[in-house]
Parts: C-alpha cells; structure tokens; sequence
C-alpha cells in the first residue's frame, strides 16, 4: 500500500499527462464476477486507462477513501454480494463525488432507472463493448465542467492536470458561517479567484461550490427547521441565508442528502451493534463506510467534493459534543452538532453504546475537498459509534509523544465487552497511506478507538479564525476511550502536505502499518509533543498562502484481553478509518510505524 | 453458433502482454460457472422453491455467460429467470436441465477450441 501510494505520488508528480488525455484516467472497477473483472481490467487498460479492480464494494469503499485523490472514475456492477450498488453509488456520490458507471446483465427500464435515480452517470449492459469504456471519459469530463461554471476549456484540461498530479486545489468557493465567499486558488492554473467579498478581482472562472461543514450544517438547520417532509430547496435556500448559494446548489444537495437519510435510516433499524469495515470479517455486517450507523452514530455526511464530513455522536455525547462543538467560523474547528442530528441518532439505550461517544474535533481549512485532503468516513463501533467524514480538510498533525494508555475506568468502556485494542500511531506518513491493520483473528471484538484531538487549530487568513480544540481534548480524554494519536507532519511553507492515514479496521490480513515519518520539519521543539496548544502552521500550497493548522489526534486503541501482539481480534466494525489526505510533495519517509508507534497494552 | 460477439471480443483482446487472455478468462468462467450452478442445483432441491434466491443464482450465472458470449445458456438462463417470476416450480426444473445440457455442451466446444 505504501509503496503502491509511493509510486503513484511520484508517477503522478513527475508527468502531467494533458497532452495524452484521456489516457491514463484513473478507473475503478467493482464487480463481484471475477470473469468480467478481468475482462473490464483488461479492456480498460487497452484503453490505456490506469485500472484498479475490487470484487467487493466494500473493498472499493476503503481505497476510495484511502486514495481520496486517486481515482477519476468508479464503474460497478449493480449486484454484489456484500452491498447493493446502489447504495455503493451513494456513498461515492456523497463522499467522493466521483462519476460513477453501473453495469449489469440486467437491462431492465426500472434498474436502469434506479440507477440514474442514485445518480449514475450511466448504466452499462452486459456484455460490455469497448467502444463503451473507452467513452467513459466524458463523464469525467462533464462532471468537471458542471462543477466550475463558465471555465474554459483548457482550464478543465488543466484540471485534470491537476487531478494527477494529485496535489493540486481546486478553486473552489468555500462558504463559511458568515456567508462569506472564501475562494482557495488554484495551485498551478492561472489564478482566478471568484471572491467577492474579499474583493479580489473577480475571473472567469468561478468556483464550485464547497459544502464546507458549516455550510452543511447550516443547511441540516435549515432542513430540519421547515420539516424534512416539507423541504424543497428554494425554502432550504431562503432559510440558510447563504450569499451566492443557488437553488441548484441547494437542490443537487438536499438530493443527496435525502438519498442518504434513507440509507441511514434503513440501515439504523436492521443493523446490528456492530459497523464493520472489512468485508472479509464482516460478511453480515452491513456497515456503510462512512456512516457507520450503529447506536447513536448519526453521521452527516456531506459530499466529497465539498468538504463534507460525517459524524455520529452519541446522545450520552451530547454534552460532551456540545463542548467539543468548534465554532465554525470560516475556518473553524470542526465537530459534531449532534443535536442537528439527533433524528438520525439511533437508540442509545444500549448501555455499550451509550458509553463512549466519541468525538473528534479537527480544524480544517475548507480547502478544495477533493484533491487536497480527504477526511473519510471514521467511525468506531461500540461504543463509539463515530462515522464521520470530512473530506477537503488539510491537516498538520502534530507529532505527538505517546501518551500512555488510558484506562478510564470511569469511562463506559468498562462496561464494554469484548476487547479493546490499543494502538497509538506516533507517526503519520506523509503522502503513504497508514493503515492500521491488526491482523486478526476473530471478529467482533470490541475496540475501543479513543479519538483525542489533541489540538485543532485552524487558520486562514484570518488567523483569528483559530480556535483551539485544545480545551477539548483533556476532557475527551477522560470520556472517550479512542486515542488517536497521530504525529503531525510540519512542512516547509510553501509545500502541501498530503498525508493519508488510514486506520483501517479490523481485517484478518491486515496488519498495522503505519509509516511515520521520521521527519519532523519544522516542528521546532519536538519533544513538546504534549503541549495541546502548539501552533503547527503549514501553509498549504503554492500560491495558496492558507496557512492551516490541524489538530493532532490521538489515538489509541487498546485491546483490553488481548496480549499485547498485533494479531489482535479488532472488530472491523470499529472504525472504518480516518483518512487524512495530504499532498507531500516532498520525499516521504517511510518508517515502520509498528515499532515505533504500537504498543498494544 | 454457442458463442456469440463476446468471444470475438475476448479473442481480440488477447495481445503480447496477455498471451493467454482468453484461455484464463474461460478458465475463470468455469471456476465462477461451477460454483453458481451447484448452488442453484442445491436451491433446487429444497421445497419448496426459493424464487428469489434462485432468481439471484441464475442473474450471476448469467452475467458469467455472458462474459464469455454464451449464447445459449445465456438464453436458459433469461428463461429460467421468467419462470422464477411466475413462480414456475415445473417450469424451473425444466429449463434448469436444458440449461446444465447447454453448458456441458458450451464446455466440450471450448476445449476443443484450445487444442
């Protein structure tokens, strides 16, 4: 994963592929039939498209949050056996905003027409012909299009430039909590901005709009204020107040977001406790990446593309969350409103549930979701049900000394069963994608992942914009029972960081795999790792000059029976992971985290 | 004629790197194959008949069919789906058998096609 993560950085860096578009388009295939997997690989790749297969869409799920960035286009299959389709549609449509082809033997007006309705760009009959895969670029290409109103051609192909290259931002319009227009350049194309407010000359080109979290939470208020039954956009629209938001907006919104809700509920009545994320553990377990509903996870989850993030609180939470509840100034600090979820808020009746809530409080610059940094789904299972995805959000992480294991017994964790593994990542890779895998044995295991932002802070150009989690943290500590700890990785100013961490869950081939980076630029005094309030400021990328700071986390979880070895029973279900994506521009270092960062207590 | 467009496709797809292709993709078709139609014949032999179980069966079956252009079977299988509709035990059974005799059929054309 690492190297493949590697490669691809250095493949992506080093040539631009403009000029031979639209080879080289990044596709993922998802079909259960292992025949036509290696026949679409095959076809794909005479097309001279960059393939990547999976047979489950669970599977497919975690690389796309993994490689937030590294894929154009998903075709996949209508019927899996570990999830429909569709709702794999949704979930891309949600979180990644990629163009998504169904395929199917099944030709039926009605299929095709769900599948449209989930939002496929297209539905494929079986047999597939190749002239048909080798148009499937224009739906890449529409979507670009439709996403930044009255761009010029060549700016799209820079786009996709810039898409492969894998660090580049979007110019994209963020709409803060003042209903202030913040426009992020773009990194290499001719840099236009569409800011009014910020009176900057205003372009041609105009951004797309970001459904920053604050944004969507405005949008939820408003939702929820007129009556879910009753919403239609234009209300939704009036209501959020939102200066230079459209109908449209509004409206290709609320679509997903209902498609979504539906989902949700659904899968909150017949879900078992447990969210799973490997498909391999969990055959039953129909965990939804990014919205892990078990007990109390109400996740919010907004687009990929627009920064969106999913969280689940628990109503035990409640209180807690509501202290952790970052303002979300333009650049604030993230959390979890649960209160604007609670409707989605499963029963926290049960005891395990109620226990822990998590809740992770991360700044982030609401940045060009996609390309910049992806912040998947990251729920836990009990008892912290935590699904919760914010995509867009750039990140330092700041390196952090171990902290050592909290027992809290006070903690409803106590109250848990199963086991609770204990993992601290020290080191989080830059541009490689850490993965959590405990190899494990069994199943459903209880892991406790205790999500302790140790400090957020976030800056734009308004450095006052910053607030510190920091406050948040200690307090979390004591509640929940998820550490995270993740170092963070200061880059030199003018440099992106991508960093892709990716806890994965409990996988019975999975390993841990955390690839720190030895490196800790510019941190200054590294030893301080316990001071919560240290100011990491990166600025993000070229030309950019938005300084972001990002909140460490801890994290830790720990396998309460199990002796300390990492072949540890770790409940897939437990979090699906937590996607940090940074563009490192710059070497990444490769260290075996499991040595440094791992203990298991 | 058994197979139909599909494996025209196939055939051209073979090149330099993948010498092989369409013997491996045949290979992986009677892998897949094998393993769909054993569970549809344990389906079958449960009564009563689970339709819609059989129906899911018989939809993967088809779309494996399909991979390699199996015209006919494929055509059993449209059938067999038809039946599991209208709830057609007898119809079922029958279409089930003519299905298992295209297929060994479609199989002795393929290997001697690989001599």
């Amino acid at each position: 994963n690492t190297a493949q993560k590697k490669n691809k950085t250095e493949n992506c860096l080093s040539s631009p592929k403009t000029d031979m578009f639209p080879a080289g388009l990044r596709v993922l295939v998802v079909d259960d039939d292992p025949t036509w997997l290696k026949i679409l690989e095959k076809m794909l790749k005479k097309c001279s498209y960059e393939v990547t297969t999976c047979c489950l869409a669970r599977e497919a799920l975690d690389l796309l949050r993994e490689r937030k960035d590294g894929f154009d286009i998903v075709i996949s299959d209508v019927n899996m056996p570990d999830m429909d389709g569709f709702k794999l549609l949704e979930h891309v449509g949600l979180e990644m905003d990629l163009p998504v082809i169904m395929m199917s033997v099944d030709g039926e007006t009605s299929r095709v027409m769900k599948g449209v309705q989930h939002g496929a760009c297209d539905y494929l009959l079986k047999p597939i012909r190749m002239k048909e895969l080798r148009n499937i670029w224009q739906h890449v290409f529409r979507k670009k299009i439709h996403e930044v109103r009255d761009i010029e051609c060549h700016d799209i192909l820079d786009d996709f430039q810039m898409m492969r290259n894998r660090s580049d931002q979007s110019d994209d319009v963020h709409l803060s909590s003042g209903g202030d227009l913040t426009v992020r350049k773009r990194k290499d194309v001719e840099h236009k901005h569409d800011d009014k407010e910020l009176g900057d000359p205003s372009s041609a080109k105009k951004a797309r709009v970001v459904w920053s979290v604050d944004l969507h939470q405005k949008f939820v208020k408003a939702v929820n204020q007129i009556g879910f039954e009753k919403v239609g956009p234009k209300k939704i629209l009036d209501l959020m107040n939102v200066p230079l938001l459209t109908r449209e907006n509004v409206a290709s919104h609320l679509q997903k977001y209902r498609l979504y809700l539906s989902r949700l509920q659904k899968e909150n009545e017949t879900k078992s406790s447990f969210t799973s994320i490997k498909h391999s553990d969990s055959s039953s377990k129909d965990s939804t990446g990014s919205f892990s509903l078990q007990n109390s996870v109400c996740a919010q989850q907004t687009d990929a593309a627009t920064g969106g993030y999913g969280c689940s609180a628990n109503n035990m939470l409640a209180q807690k969350v509501d202290r952790g509840i970052c303002n979300t100034e333009s650049k604030g600090i993230i959390s979890m409103p649960k209160t604007e979820h609670k409707n989605l808020l499963e029963d926290i009746s049960d005891p395990q549930k109620a226990s822990s809530s998590s809740h992770i409080c991360f700044s982030h610059s609401f940045r060009s979701v996609e390309r910049g940094v992806a912040y998947s789904a990251f729920h836990y299972s009990i008892p912290a049900q935590y699904s919760w995805s914010s995509p867009g959000t750039q990140f330092n992480f700041r390196q952090e000394c171990r902290s050592p294991l909290h027992e809290t017994d006070s903690s409803p964790l106590s109250q848990l069963p199963g086991f609770q593994r204990h993992i601290q990542v020290d080191h989080l890779q830059p541009a490689v994608s850490v993965n959590i895998n405990p190899p494990m044995t069994e199943k459903d295991k209880l892991r406790n992942v205790k999500i302790d932002p140790v400090y957020a802070k976030c800056s734009s150009t308004n450095p006052s914009n910053m607030t510190s989690v920091a406050r948040t943290a200690d307090s979390f500590l004591n509640q929940f029972d998820i550490h995270k700890a993740v170092k963070t990785q200061v880059l030199e100013p003018t440099s992106t960081v991508k960093l892709n961490m990716k806890i994965e869950g409990l996988n019975q081939d999975s390993i841990y795999n955390l690839e720190p980076t030895q490196k800790s630029l510019n941190l200054g005094d590294e030893s301080n790792f316990v001071s919560l309030n240290e100011d990491v400021h990166v600025q993000r990328l070229e030309g950019d000059g938005y300084p972001v700071n990002v909140g460490g986390y801890n994290i830790e979880v720990w396998d309460q029976n199990d002796p300390p070895k990492l072949t540890g029973d770790v409940p897939l279900h437990l979090y699906d992971m937590l996607r940090f994506d940074f563009d490192y521009l710059h070497d990444s270092m490769e260290c075996p985290i499991i040595e440094e960062g791992l203990y298991i207590a | 004629g058994y197979l139909d467009d599909q494996f025209v496709q196939l055939e051209e797809l073979q090149d330099h790197a993948n010498p092989n292709f369409v013997e491996e993709v045949v290979a992986l078709f009677y892998k897949d194959s094998s393993r769909l139609l054993l569970n549809i014949d344990q389906a079958l032999e449960k009564k009563p008949l689970e339709f819609t179980k059989l129906d899911g069966y018989m939809h993967q079956f088809k779309g494996s069919s399909s991979s390699i252009g199996a015209k006919k079977v494929k055509a059993e299988c449209t059938l067999f789906r038809d039946y599991c509709r209208a709830g057609n035990a007898e119809g079922c059974m029958r279409t089930f058998q003519q299905l298992k005799k295209e297929y060994a059929t479609l199989r002795k054309k393929l290997e001697a096609y690989f001599q």
